[in-house]
């Protein structure tokens, strides 16, 4: 070892002292924020479950009572679907679907479907979305009142014919320019009530 | 140099987003709003301001050879904590920014201030040059943000509760038919190439009347 070098192993210290302190720090801020963080996503959950609920009285708390439908189920999407369910007086009186359409213009679209024990939608939102800003958000219902015009509407009426863009020959207006993504749409909800009127009381049943 | 000099030359001749053209994939990518850009920048200038600090205080044990890792794990440490009191405090700005959080660990404006000067100067000076610097960031995102959102969405300062809580804002609506490409990818180059031009003008006129005063 000439003058002036310092050893090896002191660099090595050096290092595993700073790491040491430097986990220490997000240790620490991560204790002091996990129960903010968690209370946050509890928050976001309810509030982003609520609007697809409109109109409809219910008593339970809704993240309690979920459960998943693994794959593979006919719903839309390739992932284990979960379904809320809203009761009221014990007895069910809707169910909240988080579905995935995978044939958007780019990336899956998660959806958030309300259906009631009758199958009718109470509303349907848009959870996440990778399409165009400005062409294909419109299903995004801070961008536009597209979803509203499924509120509302069942298998019955309009006809399981007419769950199609008007373009398809269909009842729902499309949006000139993104039609694969309002056929996606479309295409996601009516699979959804399609297995919800084959597999209602199975779903409001489970445990 | 003065403090007042040192910001001044971080907020304009040396402008890490401007001049430097450090930072180019957090500017580009998340200024499609004023509070996107405002909010990258707050947390750019927490971390930034952070690790001047940090690396300033340790630079005595900042041996050439260890300098690089000892870098990375302070600025990793500081990104990681600010991203987590976002989720804490700003849920919803969290979630605006996604990804764009946890990657200011990747820009380079914050490492390139670590090495030029945080590690050859006393703790203050480094600090002041972090909020400087940050700040030069920070403002040239909330100009973007701006000019993209007024452009793009028509609107003014939509969105600021994902900052300040409360219920949602819209915003002003000063545009009825957007001009979409301001807030597609391509609109991001657009903009900045606008702004290191607009700032390119300003300093050849200034120099030129500087030159024009002095040959009286």
């Amino acid at each position: 070892m000439t003058d002036g070098e310092k050893p090896v192993w002191s660099a090595g210290l050096i290092l595993a002292v700073i790491a040491a302190v430097c986990t220490s720090l997000v240790a620490l801020t991560f204790a002091v924020t996990k129960a903010r963080i968690a209370a946050n996503e509890q928050a976001w959950l309810e509030q982003s479950l609520k609007p697809a609920l409109a109109g409809i009285v219910y008593d339970n708390n809704l993240t309690e009572s979920h459960l998943t439908i693994p794959i593979p189920h006919e719903l839309p999407g390739n992932e284990p679907v979960l379904v809320y369910r809203a009761l009221l007086a014990n007895k069910p009186v809707a169910a909240l679907f988080v579905v995935t359409a995978l044939d958007g213009f780019s990336g899956p679209i998660r959806l958030l479907i309300g259906i009631t024990d009758q199958g009718i939608v109470t509303a349907v939102r848009v959870l996440s979305h990778r399409e165009t800003p400005g062409l294909g958000d419109f299903i995004d219902s801070a961008r536009s009142d597209w979803i509203d015009q499924f509120e509302r509407k069942s298998l019955s009426a309009p006809d399981r014919m007419s769950w199609a863009l008007n373009r398809d020959g269909g009842d729902f207006d499309q949006v000139t320019g993104a039609s694969t993504t309002s056929r996606a749409v479309v295409k996601a909800i009516k699979e959804t009530l399609l297995y919800f009127e084959a597999n209602q009381e199975a779903i409001f049943a489970a445990q | 140099m003065s403090t007042m000099q040192s910001i001044r030359k971080a907020l304009w001749d040396e402008n890490p987003g401007l001049v430097q053209l450090l930072g180019l994939c957090p500017l580009l990518a998340v200024t499609s709003t004023f509070v996107n850009g405002l909010g990258l920048g707050i947390a750019t200038i927490a971390v930034l301001t952070c690790s001047n600090i940090l690396v300033s205080a340790t630079r005595q044990w900042l041996r050439a050879e260890i300098r690089i890792p000892i870098y990375v794990l302070i600025i990793a440490s500081l990104v990681t904590c600010i991203e987590l009191l976002f989720r804490a405090y700003f849920p919803a700005l969290d979630r605006s920014l996604g990804i764009f959080i946890p990657l200011i660990v990747t820009n380079c404006a914050i490492v390139a201030r670590a090495e030029t000067f945080a590690s050859k100067n006393p703790v203050v000076p480094s600090m002041i040059d972090g909020i400087g610097m940050g700040l030069g960031f920070g403002l040239l995102l909330c100009a973007i943000g701006a000019f993209r959102e007024l452009l793009g969405h028509g609107t003014v300062l939509s969105r600021l509760d994902m900052l300040f809580g409360g219920a949602p804002i819209s915003g002003l609506t000063i545009l009825d038919t957007p001009f979409l490409l301001a807030i597609l990818p391509p609109g991001a180059f657009f903009s900045l190439a606008l702004a290191v031009a607009a700032k390119n003008v300003i300093d050849r006129r200034r120099k030129r009347a500087a030159g024009f005063r002095l040959s009286i």
